[in-house]
């Protein structure tokens, strides 16, 4: 290892910041992949992997997947949720490989809630 | 693929490896393999998270989930869960003592809540062996600017204004510190590190050494630019394997990436540091005994002055700053004095680690700025007293400190606020005592420490605490009398005022103090041969209140003795032959129907008997 300049630190700093920043807090778009019993056996596992992969090749770290279990609208599975902050919640079922990616990319980047594939907005009131 | 969607921190401190966090981390990396989500959950050991008496804890980001007490066995279910399933797993999560709801955020349970980290601002957060993880969390950054845009009197401006005093103990005012050293003459000066904590439930320098070692050798960066340092020791004790491993660790890789060494990131400044290694004496942790240690003599205190900023190892002109002082540092370069002075009060400012332990629900490592009054660190953070019980003194500041009592509770938690109550800041140990507790046993527990630890260099410390050990075990073995306190209390200033040391010079302060608060229980020691919280064997009774006993044979079926006898749902009786004072009863019953009395109360009513 030669010995770092300042500039070399910078970039330490950003390249780790990529793998860490999961633990840092603050983020822009939450995805919930629903993967209860009803989810898995529908394919939720394959949606989160073309999730996890376009999130790679779109290089942003401002969006965190995580998993839940079932919606409980069973028959639309595979489904997802997605909360854009200050935003209400997005639904949407019946996901395979191809409309993901298209959510993805209209949705979670540029902010446009694919309404073909969306099953509903907000969530049930809960109390 | 390898976008990770979550980090699994599970805590690599000492309390959680010896409750089993290496091995559950082991079972977690298979299962996570098995499951075939390696690739996108990262599991790391982080240094103390300070939750200790919860361990193993695992934090799982980025939702934030708390999870404790995780041993191997639970692995399983909780990967399927959690990882497969998305199901956070409700019993492995924290729950408040009263409530028993599970508080799955980290933030949202009250022992994290009312924290605001700074000196252990990476823990849990950061791979402590990872010199990267340190970097991106602007790791080496006030040190880049230490070195390029700061002189060194810059540096010692910022701290001067900063009013960060030495966490070790003593509270003197860092930046005077380095200020005195900085106008020394000399081609050779050495700034060091003191890691030989030696008080008795503090452990908040191991936890940051563990935790976040390379903060330590920024600190030392910094402080090395600002009085002309080219060598730096790290005197750590030798009890420390994990703390002695992590920071030999960070040492070479700072070495090899050019952050330690010559040149150091291309500025041209040098600076060697090395590890020493402390045999374990608590006198050690005094400057300039830690310093002749360091030289290879015995480790005894030097009169100052000439202060160690003059003349210090090997008489050349050092600074000795503290763990916690040092982790305080890199974050006061980067967002200056007006920033760290937001936090506290205008003499004790920014933030303090203490130990919290004892009788309290929560016990572990926690940070607060300065100024919260006590109560706030013992009934919120600390979530009052375990099983119900009663507070009745927090100890502070270790066998150099004093013991507080209720009415002084809202004391604010600052150098001269606690200062003003008998006890001192010292390194931040809070030991909370209950009602069960006796203060005279305290005070000779404290004692024995220090006559055990003083070097014997001085005759009042090493000759004067041992006679007040021996008048405390006297009154609490019931040879006490009456004129022993006043006796005490004179050569406990005695002491104080000819002691070389601080090790002398604050022995007597748990004496003093407990009989300052607590002197009703001296008394009662003496004049009624009664410990009150049944302590002190040779001065207590145990006996059941008859009509407080529900007869619930809890104590009966305990006493290893067999000493207490009675029906169900009938008072029960202790017999006192059989008794040999272990307490069990008292604390097993849940109606406090156990007490205590003085210890020849059977006597005296015998004798009655036969009037």
């Amino acid at each position: 290892m030669a010995k770092l300049t300042i500039d070399d630190l910078k970039k330490i700093k950003e390249e780790y910041k990529e793998k860490t920043h999961l633990r840092e807090g603050g983020y822009r778009v939450k995805i919930t992949v629903h993967m209860g019993t009803c989810g898995l056996a529908a394919g939720s596992r394959e949606i989160m992997d073309s999730l996890l992969d376009e999130i790679q090749k779109a290089n942003v770290t401002d969006i965190i997947v995580t998993t839940s279990g079932c919606a409980g609208l069973c028959s639309r599975e595979p489904m997802v949720t997605i909360e854009m902050m200050g935003e209400p919640p997005v639904k949407y079922g019946d996901l395979t490989d191809e409309k993901i990616r298209k959510i993805f990319r209209e949705h979670v980047l540029e902010g446009k809630i694919v309404e073909e594939y969306a099953i509903v907005r907000g969530c049930e009131t809960s109390y | 693929m390898d976008k990770i969607r979550s980090n699994i921190m599970l805590c690599g401190g000492t309390g959680c490896i010896a409750s089993g966090s290496l091995k559950a981390r082991d079972a977690l990396v298979e299962e996570l393999k098995k499951h075939d989500l390696a690739d996108e959950i990262t599991v790391t050991l982080t240094g103390c998270n300070g939750f200790c008496a919860q361990g193993p804890i695992m934090i799982v980001y980025p939702e934030d989930i708390f999870y404790e007490k995780i041993t191997s066995d639970n692995i399983p279910l909780l990967v399927e869960e959690h990882f497969v399933k998305g199901r956070p797993v409700e019993k492995f999560m924290y729950k408040e003592p009263e409530k028993k709801s599970a508080v799955p955020i980290m933030n949202e349970i009250p022992f994290f809540k009312h924290q605001v980290l700074r000196a252990l601002r990476n823990k849990g957060l950061i791979d402590p062996e990872k010199i990267e993880e340190y970097i991106a969390r602007d790791g080496y950054m006030a040190a880049a600017k230490a070195l390029t845009e700061m002189t060194p009197g810059d540096i010692v401006e910022v701290m001067k204004d900063s009013g960060l005093r030495g966490r070790g103990g003593a509270g003197f005012p860092t930046g005077l510190k380095w200020e005195f050293c900085a106008r020394s003459q000399g081609n050779l000066k050495y700034i060091l590190c003191n890691g030989d904590e030696g008080d008795p439930g503090a452990f908040m320098d191991r936890s940051v050494m563990e935790a976040d070692p390379h903060v330590v050798l920024e600190g030392m960066i910094i402080a090395a630019k600002a009085i002309g340092a080219s060598r730096g020791y790290i005197y750590v004790r030798a009890e420390y394997p994990l703390a002695v491993e992590r920071l030999q660790k960070a040492i070479d890789q700072a070495n090899e990436y050019g952050l330690l060494g010559e040149n150091i990131l291309g500025t041209g400044f040098n600076l060697d540091i090395e590890l020493y290694l402390g045999a374990g004496a608590f006198v050690c942790g005094e400057e300039t005994a830690l310093m002749r240690s360091i030289e290879g003599k015995r480790g005894m205190p030097i009169p100052r002055p000439p202060f160690p900023a003059q003349k210090g190892l090997w008489e050349k002109p050092t600074v000795l700053n503290n763990v916690e002082t040092y982790a305080n540092i890199p974050q006061i370069i980067l967002n200056g004095a007006d920033w760290f002075k937001s936090l506290g009060t205008e003499k004790s400012t920014g933030t303090k680690v203490f130990a919290l332990t004892g009788a309290v629900n929560n016990i572990g490592l926690i940070e607060v700025p300065m100024g919260i009054p006590l109560r706030t660190i013992i009934f919120d953070i600390g979530g009052g007293i375990k099983k119900g019980r009663i507070f009745k003194a927090v100890q502070l500041g270790g066998p150099s400190g004093g013991c507080i009592p209720e009415d002084h509770l809202e004391t604010p938690v600052t150098y001269e606020d606690i200062m003003n109550t008998g006890a001192i800041v010292g390194s931040g140990g809070m030991v909370v005592m209950d009602d069960s507790n006796c203060m005279v046993n305290v005070a000779r527990f404290f004692l024995d420490f220090t006559t055990d630890e003083s070097c014997g260099k001085c005759s009042p410390c090493r000759i004067g605490t041992k006679v007040m050990k021996d008048k405390l075990v006297d009154i609490t073995e019931g040879r006490g009398k009456e004129e022993d306190i006043e006796l005490l209390e004179d050569l406990a200033h005695d002491i104080i005022s000819t002691s070389l040391c601080g090790l002398g010079q604050t022995a007597p302060n748990p004496v003093l103090t407990t009989i300052k608060y607590f002197r009703q229980e001296y008394e009662e020691h003496i004049r009624q041969g009664w410990c009150k919280a049944g302590v002190c064997t040779k001065l207590s009774t145990f006996y059941i209140d008859e009509e407080a006993c529900k007869g619930c044979t809890l104590c009966a079926r305990s006493c290893p003795q067999q000493a207490i006898t009675g029906e169900k749902k009938k008072p029960h009786h202790i017999n006192q032959e059989l008794c040999i004072k272990c307490r069990t009863c008292y604390e097993k019953c849940k109606f406090g129907a156990v007490k205590v009395g003085p210890v020849n109360m059977f006597e005296k009513k015998d004798k009655e008997v036969k009037v």
